[in-house]
């Protein structure tokens, strides 16, 4: 764990230069330590890969005091995840048709069914290793290999908030409308940002995502649902 | 929803960019969402000072040229920042100090000469929805400030409504910066500097590099010798903070601002002091940049002071209140038959 300044009002805790759930896992530990403080002169915390950022008030708070505490109270002394709960966030997607318009590139890119592809998306979760890009958008890790596709060569103009696909070994949900060459396999009626709330975002750094396929009927009841701020997302731990 | 707000401001000429900010939205950089905030807090937060406003109001930042506006209420309100030409009724009105605005006067705002944005605080504060925290404009996530985007012509800004008098004053000009064309710039070491080879840092701390045209609220491209990496400019993407200097594989750096994105892939050399980020915001194109090294205290001790100067009453002098409407008043006076308009103003 090294300590390092960005400045003189921020703190970076650097846990390395890899892309790793073991290191994620260290992150939110952390993250969450620091967030328990509610420390008025701790401004604001922003997990990465690699490190969490602690901006603060030096006025207030020296490098040094938040740098003791983190030594004193952080135990990331592991080096396995085999006891390290997961937290899953359920994400219900419609896969193809009319919101997965590339699902069939997938599937013959991959010599698969579509079927097989969704099955292979939905089978495993998901690490949101951070959150970036535009408000709320997850950099997921995890995805098989057997469905990797690569970007679309003419990227569109306008992907609407909700879109979940592929780019290369990545798989992720764009929060808003936004352009971009990702395969379209589906949608999700689920709003990572939404900023009218008092919690504006569906995840969280360090969280896992299951993808879980529903059908056309579904997808308007819970969108109907979210409208009315009436939808519960599932969360649960393993 | 404003109902104890009043429409105070009207848009006649938005000028190149005039956005709501604020202190900034800290709390959801993990979420993917820029800080915003004031580029020059010093000129911002003595605005404030200046109308007697708690340093949570938020204020108008312009680029390059100022708004011209209409009140339609009376209100105070003063400019800082950059060296432009103001005026009220086609009066000439300082900056850094407080003036009142009366319901119909118009104001207009001339380009800056030195300095590149000025900052416009009202007193009570503009009253603009709060978005996760704060007032400022998110021109990327279109949220926050004014409907989420820079003003046009016709916009209508509220004022909170303050039922206290607040005495009109300005800064002492002791502490009214100039804005050189040249800057000695602090830069804190510490971050990814190890990635640089030490010809490389020497390279950075030995040269002078110019503000391109390629500035703005997200970042400030800078060009001159290139920096020398070690190896790859390139890491596993982490966070960036305001005024980290990253140098992508080019070897040019780039100073990340207000706006900037949360996270980024290139390594960074150091971190522009925050006291000396008010100079860089105030920087145009073409200015020349030294970077001096310094350790994280003296930049800790700086801001300290800065925050004083800001907060100190004694930073202020006030301004005896004969006449809150105009700064000069016209007189018609008739000699020998002729009509002539002259033009009365306290000697300063």
């Amino acid at each position: 764990m090294k300590f390092l300044n960005a400045g003189d009002s921020a703190m970076i805790i650097e846990l390395g230069n890899e892309i790793s759930p073991l290191i994620n896992s260290k992150l939110k530990k952390i993250t969450k330590y620091i967030d328990s403080l509610q420390d008025p002169y701790i401004l604001d915390l922003l997990p990465t890969y690699r490190s969490v950022i602690v901006y603060f008030d030096p006025l207030n708070i020296s490098f040094e005091d938040i740098k003791q505490m983190v030594i004193d109270n952080c135990d990331i002394n592991y080096d396995t995840l085999e006891n390290i709960k997961k937290e899953i966030v359920e994400i219900p997607v419609l896969y193809g048709g009319e919101y997965g318009p590339d699902i069939e590139n997938i599937a013959s890119h991959n010599k698969l069914t579509t079927d097989e592809v969704i099955k292979i998306h939905t089978s495993t979760i998901y690490l949101v290793y951070m959150l970036g890009f535009t408000p709320g958008f997850p950099y997921l890790g995890g995805m098989s290999k057997k469905i990797a596709t690569p970007r679309l060569k003419e990227p569109r103009t306008k992907i609407p908030g909700g879109s979940v696909g592929i780019a290369g070994e990545q798989t992720g949900v764009y929060p808003i409308e936004s352009p971009g060459g990702w395969q379209l396999m589906g949608r999700t009626p689920l709003k990572l940002f939404d900023s009218s709330k008092k919690d504006p975002f569906l995840l969280n750094a360090g969280e896992y995502v299951k993808f879980v396929p529903i059908t056309s009927k579904e997808y308007l009841q819970i969108e109907k649902e979210v409208q009315n701020n009436k939808y519960k997302e599932k969360r649960y731990v393993e | 929803m404003w109902s104890d707000d009043m429409e105070v401001i009207k848009i006649i000429d938005p000028g190149p960019l005039t956005t709501v900010q604020d202190k900034g939205r800290y709390g959801y950089q993990r979420y993917g969402v820029s800080a915003s905030g004031m580029m020059d807090v010093f000129a911002g937060e003595v605005a404030n000072m200046l109308v007697s406003n708690s340093q949570d109001c938020a204020v108008l930042e312009t680029t390059l040229k100022g708004p011209a506006i209409e009140f339609l209420q009376d209100c105070m309100f003063a400019i800082t920042g950059g060296n432009s030409d103001l005026l009220l009724n086609d009066n000439k009105i300082s900056l850094w100090e407080s003036h009142v605005a009366h319901k119909g006067d118009i104001l207009k705002m001339g380009v800056c000469k030195n300095g590149l944005r000025n900052y416009i605080a009202f007193h009570g504060g503009i009253a603009v929805k709060e978005v996760m925290g704060s007032f400022s404009t998110n021109l990327r996530a279109k949220i926050g400030g004014y409907d989420g985007r820079k003003l046009n012509a016709q916009d209508i800004l509220e004022i909170k409504d303050t039922q206290d008098q607040a005495k009109k004053k300005k800064l002492d000009p002791k502490y009214i910066p100039d804005y050189p064309k040249e800057l000695d710039i602090e830069v804190i070491f510490g971050q990814q500097n190890d990635c640089f080879t030490s010809k490389g840092i020497e390279t950075f701390l030995k040269n002078t590099y110019l503000v391109t045209q390629e500035s703005d609220r997200m970042g400030m491209r800078l060009s001159g010798e290139a920096i020398e990496h070690k190896n790859s400019a390139d890491i596993i993407s982490d966070g960036i903070t305001f005024g980290a200097i990253q140098v992508p594989g080019n070897g040019q750096p780039i100073i990340m601002m207000a706006d900037r994105q949360t996270t980024g892939g290139y390594t960074k050399i150091g971190n522009v002091t925050s006291v000396d980020l008010n100079k860089l915001a105030q920087a145009t194109p073409g200015t020349k940049i030294r970077f001096v090294s310094v350790p994280m205290e003296k930049g800790v001790d700086e801001l300290r002071k800065l925050k004083n100067i800001i907060s100190d009453k004694s930073s202020y002098i006030e301004i005896e209140n004969e006449d809150q409407a105009k700064e000069s008043k016209k007189y018609k006076v008739r000699i020998n038959g002729k009509e002539y308009e002259v033009e009365i103003a306290k000697a300063q």
